[in-house]
């Protein structure tokens, strides 16, 4: 019996009139996958370490997020806390167990801040990014209990943590340092890139903040 | 059997689509709104003309070798613990997507947007089998209220205002305070917000389309805005993706140079606010039981990663991805493969005038605008899509902001070929231009007839410029006024005041 | 005007052999558009000439019907290959000799050739006089504002949109003012304007406010089958605008009424009974 699998294959390849088992084809798809060559990559992001963390403000900035620059970790508490109170948000905090944020000195402040993923209850979660991508103004963060997916999407107010040694030019920046990390062809659960708080123009085309995700997006870029 | 079509009263679709001055209004806001941002944001990128052609390339690439790269894939989804499964149409896709709910005893499902799951029709099939199908992309689930189909691919509801979805939360969100106020455009989304943000917890089952499926690391992306996508996708047991072949990349480096056209060219951002990549099911720490240990070679680095990795605290447990063909495969190596190419932007019916006159439910299928009226007859077939590869000027202005340079005139040309050489157009179009070919092929009978043709009209219009009314051009002259002609033509006035040079 | 550096490329030193095409539409309904297009090419020192000559095909090739496409496309290739370029004033009827004759005849070994020896030698009026033979003015006058329609095919498929409004700005006493949505098309589409009267007139009927709403006194544009669309839609709005192809304001030659409209004396000798003395 041909399974669906069989019919459709048989029919691509019918299309593409090839039998599929070609040795030159399947060279040519061996190679690219292999090498993943860089295609075209904008100019605007190949610039000194200074530029690019410039470059990543003001592109954070254009996307509704708000920012700010910390000399060291030692001073996130102090930053999450003041950015809570100014906006006159519940002094919460949930995290996941990031080494680096569970090294700050947390008890110094008066957040109380629990560990773990968000079950929908949180007001305000803070996450590690991976990497901040200048171009595009984006965080990019990976799952696992360090930074639990459910933080970037259920709390109203997200805070992402970035140190400055992180800033990247662009978007394909980001695959060398995966591909370290996990191996080639491998990934984590998931990867989130996120430019900006959550949106919705659905509404006669009229751009609101915070549709299903965070209302607010603040970044802690550290060490620059 | 697909999602169902009134394509074949494209014209009666038409007409009264543009007696709704609702629609018309609402409308003449999307035009400006897509077009300008689209421009500025291609004006702001420099790269932004190379990047076309280069995703064009990377495409057509992946269209060629797409067998191979779908094995790849398939191989790659099974490594890291997701399951694939091969849908031919419509029917099948909803079937398995059934089964896998059936088998977590799933009663309530959440949906990203996705035009893969209209397209086959799957709410509609869930309900009638007992599962409750929740859309969570705002625009969607306005339209699911009110039991419409989206009018835009990336813009379900552009086709309504915010009275009109006020009224709906009204007449289903009941157990709402009556006396709410309603008429800001925030208190509608926070009200949705709320609403869906119940839904979300308590789904059993995640269903999601693609923008992209990558062949190096067997993962599925989202592109989305309100980040209802990945709620949908991070909260239940179980993630379900259906994607049809095309939406095959070969590499991570491949798929961010495609992602530099596509929000830009669909809303004008540089990004849009998540693009997420999802790779299997949630992990599980390597000190587990439940480790599948040494079932597949590991190189050193993994094993290293794997054994620092406590396993993840949320994600789904099962990924499931439906590969659906519907007809697709059978495009490919033809005429219509470049369409193959789309990557949904929506960039051709944000510049189309048709578009902008009559909105997307005319169209009558799932897909509207210039993409649509090449992608719906290949899907459907041409004789109940007719219409629509004939329901445009040839502007070409959708072929100029399409991010893939996908040729969509050419192709609605193709169409008009194949109609024509099985004779699906109207008797009286073929009369007319078989007439005018008769003539137009006879250059001597041609100019003869010609110069007595338009002594007649002149004569006919003497003293007033234009015909409001003339015989066999009611067509025309029902709308707008038809010139006079000046009465000798040019040939012949040439040869009189020339010679023949 | 750089008539010196001009010469055929069969017979260097020799004026270039230019076909005029005038379309046929021009042919029928506007021969003023003609006589305009071969002053402006006289003007700028080229010989014209006008091969006997029905229609390019486009009717048919957009309408799917390509053995007819064909067969007026090699009619058109035997009578206007002889000359050393094919001039047309229009940019949808230049486009589908220039872009889609290729198209027609690719992989025909025995016509191919030939298809692509014409396209590559014929172009759109307007842009082989600033393109080709570097002209960049007109010895003209025209009192008034006027705007510029950018037919869609004249812009997209060869790129013409600047060297319109160069010439134009050369002519004395015009002035150029913008319409909204100017590259916007017209909603003519050949055939689609009565196959889908209902849409195209949705869009006509815009284009005709963006027009009036430019305040200027004559719209331009550089293909007769838009001019027809936007002019019989203004005229019959009940809008006092002018409608012309902008060769006619190149060349000079605006003593012929605009598209759809008469001069009081032509009207008064036209319905004169005859016999009767004015």
């Amino acid at each position: 019996m041909t399974t669906s699998r069989d019919n459709l294959f048989a029919s691509i390849r019918r299309s593409l009139h090839v039998k599929g088992d070609e040795r030159l084809r399947a060279g040519i798809v061996e190679d690219r996958l292999d090498r993943a060559p860089k295609g075209i990559i904008p100019d605007r992001a190949q610039i000194d370490a200074p530029a690019k963390l410039a470059l990543l403000l003001e592109k954070l900035v254009g996307v509704q997020a708000t920012t700010a620059v910390l000399a060291d970790y030692s001073e996130v508490p102090a930053a999450v806390a003041d950015y809570l109170r100014a906006n006159n948000l519940p002094a919460t905090l949930k995290r996941g167990d990031d080494p680096r944020l569970a090294a700050c000195p947390w008890d110094k402040t008066a957040l109380d801040v629990s560990v773990g993923r968000s079950d929908g209850g949180d007001l305000n979660a803070i996450s590690h990014a991976e990497a901040g991508i200048a171009e595009t103004g984006t965080m990019a963060l990976i799952s696992g209990p360090e930074n639990p997916t459910t933080l970037n999407f259920l709390p109203d107010n997200h805070i992402v943590v970035l140190s400055a040694t992180d800033v990247v030019g662009d978007l394909e920046a980001i695959w060398p340092r995966i591909r370290a990390k996990y191996g080639k062809g491998e990934m984590p659960r998931t990867v989130n890139f996120i430019t900006g708080p959550s949106r919705s123009g659905d509404i006669e085309q009229t751009i609101l903040l915070g549709a299903h995700g965070p209302r607010r997006l603040h970044v802690l870029i550290v060490g620059a | 059997m697909s999602a169902q079509s009134t394509a074949h009263s494209f014209k009666a679709n038409a007409t009264g689509a543009m007696a709704d001055a609702q629609l018309t209004g609402n409308l003449k806001a999307v035009r400006q709104n897509f077009i300008d941002k689209r421009a500025k944001a291609a004006s702001e990128l420099p790269e932004f003309e190379a990047l076309r052609e280069n995703a064009k390339e990377i495409k057509n690439h992946t269209l060629a070798h797409l067998d191979l790269y779908l094995e790849k894939y398939e191989a790659k989804v099974t490594a890291s613990g997701g399951y694939v499964h091969f849908a031919a149409d419509a029917e099948e896709a909803r079937q398995i997507t059934l089964d896998i709910c059936r088998k977590v005893g799933a009663k309530t499902v959440t949906k990203g947007k996705s035009m893969i799951t209209e397209e086959v029709g799957l709410n509609a099939f869930l309900e009638a089998n007992g599962v409750t199908p929740v859309e969570t992309d705002l625009g969607e689930y306005i339209i699911q209220l009110r039991g419409e189909a989206p009018s835009h691919i990336i813009a379900p509801a552009v086709h309504l205002n915010k009275e009109q979805i006020e009224s709906d939360f009204r007449r289903v969100h009941t157990h709402l305070d009556a006396n709410r106020d309603l008429t800001e455009k925030t208190s509608l989304l926070t009200e949705a917000r709320a609403v869906l943000r119940e839904k979300f917890l308590v789904a059993d089952v995640g269903i999601t389309g693609a923008n992209f499926l990558i062949a190096e690391t067997g993962t599925s992306i989202i592109v989305t805005n309100e980040g209802n996508g990945d709620l949908t996708q991070v909260l239940p047991k179980v993630h379900v993706v259906m994607a049809s072949i095309e939406k095959m990349v070969p590499t991570l480096e491949d798929v961010s140079q495609i992602l530099r056209l596509l929000a830009r060219s669909a809303t004008g951002q540089e990004m849009s606010v998540y693009t997420t990549l999802s790779t299997g099911p949630r992990r599980k720490g390597a000190f587990s039981s439940e480790v599948d240990a040494g079932s597949r070679e590991e190189n050193a680095t993994k094993k290293e990663a794997r054994a620092q990795a406590r396993g993840d605290v949320d994600g789904p447990e099962e990924y499931h991805v439906i590969i659906l063909d519907n007809g697709r495969s059978a495009m490919l190596g033809g005429e219509f493969q470049d369409m193959l190419r789309c990557i949904r932007c929506a960039a051709c019916m944000n510049h189309c005038p048709v578009y902008h006159q009559i909105g997307g439910h005319a169209y009558g299928w799932i897909y509207p605008g210039p993409m649509g009226s090449v992608l719906t007859p290949s899907l459907i077939g041409v004789d109940e899509a007719g219409h629509l590869p004939n329901a445009s000027t040839f502007c070409g202005r959708c072929e100029s902001v399409c991010p893939m340079k996908i040729p969509l005139p050419k192709m609605m040309r193709h169409w008009r070929e194949r109609e024509f050489e099985r004779n699906l157009n109207p008797a009286i179009a073929r009369y007319g231009l078989g007439l005018w070919a008769f003539f137009a092929r006879r250059p001597k009978l041609y100019a003869l007839s010609t110069r007595i043709a338009m002594k007649a009209m002149r004569l006919l219009g003497r003293g007033k410029g234009r015909f409001t009314w003339l015989l066999g051009a009611s067509a025309w002259t029902k709308y707008r006024d038809f010139a006079v002609p000046e009465g000798e033509t040019f040939q012949a006035k040439w040869k009189r005041e020339r010679g023949v040079k | 005007m750089p008539v010196e550096s001009l010469a055929s490329p069969d017979q260097p030193g020799a004026a270039p052999r230019v076909a005029l095409f005038a379309t046929c539409l021009v042919d029928a309904m506007r021969p003023t558009v003609g006589f305009a297009a071969a002053k402006l090419l006289e003007d700028a020192g080229c010989t014209v000439h006008v091969p006997p000559q029905t229609c390019c095909g486009q009717p048919a090739f957009n309408n799917g019907d390509r053995q007819t496409s064909r067969d007026l496309a090699l009619q058109m290739i035997a009578a206007f290959e002889p000359y050393d370029y094919v001039v047309v004033p229009s940019g949808s009827c230049g486009g589908m000799i220039s872009k889609h004759y290729p198209e027609l005849f690719a992989g025909d070994p025995n016509l191919a050739g030939r298809a692509e020896r014409l396209a590559a030698k014929t172009f759109e009026l307007v842009s082989f006089l600033t393109d080709v033979l570097g002209v960049t003015s007109v010895s003209a006058t025209f009192e008034g504002r006027v705007t510029y329609h950018d037919s869609c095919s004249g812009l997209r498929e060869l790129g013409i949109q600047s060297q319109p409004r160069k010439l134009l700005a050369s002519v004395q006493g015009l002035s150029l003012v913008e319409m909204k949505d100017n590259d916007v098309c017209c909603g003519f589409g050949g055939t689609f304007a009565v196959k889908y009267g209902e849409i195209s007139d949705k869009i006509v009927s815009e284009k005709a406010v963006n027009a009036q709403a430019s305040e200027a006194g004559t719209l331009l544009a550089g293909d007769l089958g838009c001019l027809m669309n936007m002019a019989g839609k203004l005229s019959r709005k009940g809008s006092a605008m002018d409608v012309r192809h902008v060769a006619e304001v190149l060349a000079g030659m605006t003593a012929t009424p605009p598209i759809g409209k008469v001069t009081p004396d032509a009207a008064a000798k036209e319905t004169t009974p005859r016999g009767t003395t004015p």
